[in-house]
């Protein structure tokens, strides 16, 4: 829990890793040119105080991992989202062994969603009820443009894919986190398109889907089709750092988001280890919509602490103290609309 | 042309000038994404870099094969080599432009058609960010103003000026029309929107300029901090959101 001027605030980070990208798991020079990518956002936008050596972060483990993310006390809870990156690292990116060791000596601190690829095919759907019921899971990762053999992507309306969210719904898995990646088969249309998260949340309006990065690089799709999808919410994954380095940015993204979605589907994350989540609350916590962006209304408190861990804790059912909760807000201007009424092809 | 025609950088630089990124809507001469020139007779190499390894490789390959046209249709050039560096897909893309394999045999089974529709839906982007960056500047120059007032405003009553002057570029690219009497605001199809619809196109529109300028400075950002001095290559994005609010006289 974190604590400011009178207020408290459960804290969930919903979206952190235990990744491995040391030289010894690269399988080729890709597993090296994805970590420096990471690392390249990591230096770009963090707060120098917070710049860790390349070294560092190639691998934390998870007795550094508790203490980056719990160690303050500022985090209640955090939900690992792993990657596997299967092309690119021997024993994956993502060390499943280590972060469910972790989780199960941590429950109450920590949840663990696996991943699935519908290129897997049967097989993978064998391995998805197994996987569901050793680790109990309740949400996964999704990773839309990891590699496969010679495909370099895949969309959540492939008719494979349909099969896996069926299984999903029948096992119980509802939060569905979907990071979208700038690889994907056909070349012809715009890789970051988040256009088939509109699909599958219309068709399956009982899964939660979570698009991480907000939908960054396309904001503005993603606002669109989340004001048609109740079901459709936005992980701050990779967009809250912006706060330090283009705090009017940042502002910006907020506001856009709470016009738009309304403050009960928007979820803190800090993408750990690409960042850390201890500064990331302290400074949302202080944060405010600068007055001349008189386009937007001011972030309340209580927009805060929904997005800080409500949210995320409603989505997950872990359980928040009685005097912490919130009421839901009333629907937005702008919602729901009808899905009849989008036009994704004319933004 | 004449055979005393000698092929200088400047002619070069000026070619790769009129390549834009589609996402970003600016020429890569502008964001620093063009590495060296090297010039030697009528032969010219030109290497492409790009902020991440894992930058799309589809915007990759319709910039450097853009430029790859653009440098050949200079008079004065004889050799023309572009490649580009440090991206997961450099081999084959610079297999492909050195082969003038295009886009579907470079790319292969990943690719079905072409880039066009790609292309288009960027400068549709392109203009709906230019059109909100215009009524915006037009809105905050009077805070009496309100946003419904954008309904009824047209190109003429725009000021004269570089935010004015994108809009009218992007919508002749478009075919959309210029003259004074057309209206500002546009939904997407290029229709005007009905009274009752026109804060909601505003408001549309706005999600795409945060979105389009968000991504530009990322970009910008990225790319010093993987190529330290890259800054250097790089020219200010004008904005309207970089300063405060007053004085509004500079925006027009």
């Amino acid at each position: 829990m974190y604590s400011k001027d009178g207020e408290d605030y459960f804290i969930v980070d919903a979206h952190i890793a235990l990744w491995d990208a040391r030289p010894e798991n690269q399988l080729n020079v890709h597993g090296k040119q994805f970590i420096d990518c990471f690392y390249d956002y990591h230096r770009n936008l963090s707060p120098e105080s917070e710049v860790w050596p390349y070294e560092e972060y190639l691998y934390q483990g998870g007795e550094r991992l508790m203490r980056d993310v719990f160690g303050n006390g500022i985090v209640d809870h955090a939900i690992f989202q792993p990657a596997r990156l299967g092309e690119f690292y021997a024993r994956g990116f993502g060390q499943t062994e280590e972060a469910f060791a972790l989780t199960q000596a941590n429950p109450d601190k920590l949840t663990y969603n696996h991943y699935f690829d519908p290129r897997d095919g049967e097989r993978g759907l064998d391995q998805l009820r197994a996987d569901a019921e050793r680790f109990d899971l309740k949400g996964v990762k999704l990773y839309t443009a990891d590699w496969h053999g010679d495909s370099r992507g895949w969309k959540l309306n492939d008719p494979m894919a349909y099969r896996y969210f069926e299984l999903c719904r029948e096992l119980g898995i509802t939060n569905i986190h979907v990071h979208k990646g700038p690889t994907i088969r056909p070349l012809d249309r715009d890789a970051f398109d988040v256009a088939d998260v509109d699909h599958v949340a219309t068709d399956f309006t009982d899964l939660q889907f979570i698009v991480e990065h907000c939908g960054l690089p396309r904001l503005e799709d993603f606002c669109w089709i989340a004001t048609q999808e109740p079901n459709v919410h936005a992980g701050l994954a990779v967009a809250i750092p912006f706060i330090h380095t283009r705090p009017r940015y940042f502002a910006q993204i907020m506001g856009e988001l709470v016009y738009w979605l309304g403050e009960d589907r928007i979820l803190f994350s800090s993408d750990y280890a690409l960042w850390t989540p201890t500064w990331l609350v302290e400074r949302f916590v202080d944060f405010q919509i600068p007055e001349d962006m008189t386009e937007y209304g001011p972030l309340t408190t209580a927009v805060k602490k929904k997005v800080l861990g409500l949210n995320a804790a409603k989505l997950y059912g872990i359980p928040v103290p009685p005097e912490l909760q919130l009421p839901d807000a009333a629907e937005t201007a702008t919602g729901p609309r009808q899905p009849e009424s989008a036009d994704l092809a004319m933004a | 042309m004449t055979a005393t025609l000698t092929l200088t950088e400047a002619d070069v630089r000026a070619a790769l000038s009129t390549v834009v990124d589609p996402e970003l809507d600016e020429p890569i001469t502008d964001v620093g994404f063009v590495r060296s020139v090297t010039v030697s007779g009528d032969a010219v190499e030109v290497h492409l870099r790009l902020p991440t390894s894992f930058c799309a490789p589809n915007f990759a390959w319709l910039m450097v094969s853009d430029a790859q046209d653009a440098l050949r249709a200079l008079p004065a050039a004889g050799r023309v080599v572009v490649e580009l560096d440090d991206h997961h897909d450099s081999d084959l893309i610079n297999a492909g432009l050195a082969a003038d394999a295009g886009y579907r045999g470079t790319f292969g089974h990943e690719a079905e058609d072409s880039l066009d529709e790609l292309r288009a839906t960027f400068q549709r982007k392109a203009h709906t960010a230019a059109m909100e960056r215009a009524l915006t500047a037009w809105l905050r120059a009077d805070p009496a103003r309100p946003e419904t007032a954008v309904g009824d405003l047209c190109l003429g009553d725009l000021p004269v000026g570089p935010t004015t002057d994108a809009l009218l570029s992007r919508r002749a690219a478009l075919g959309l029309p210029v003259d004074p009497g057309s209206p500002v605001l546009l939904a997407p199809d290029g229709s005007r929107p009905p009274a009752d619809a026109v804060t909601a196109t505003l408001r549309r529109a706005r999600s795409v300029r945060i979105s389009v300028d968000g991504n530009a400075h990322f970009c910008r950002g990225l790319l010093t901090t993987r190529y330290p001095g890259a800054e250097a290559d790089q020219t200010a994005r004008p904005s309207i959101d970089s300063r405060p609010l007053l004085p509004l006289e500079v925006l027009s």
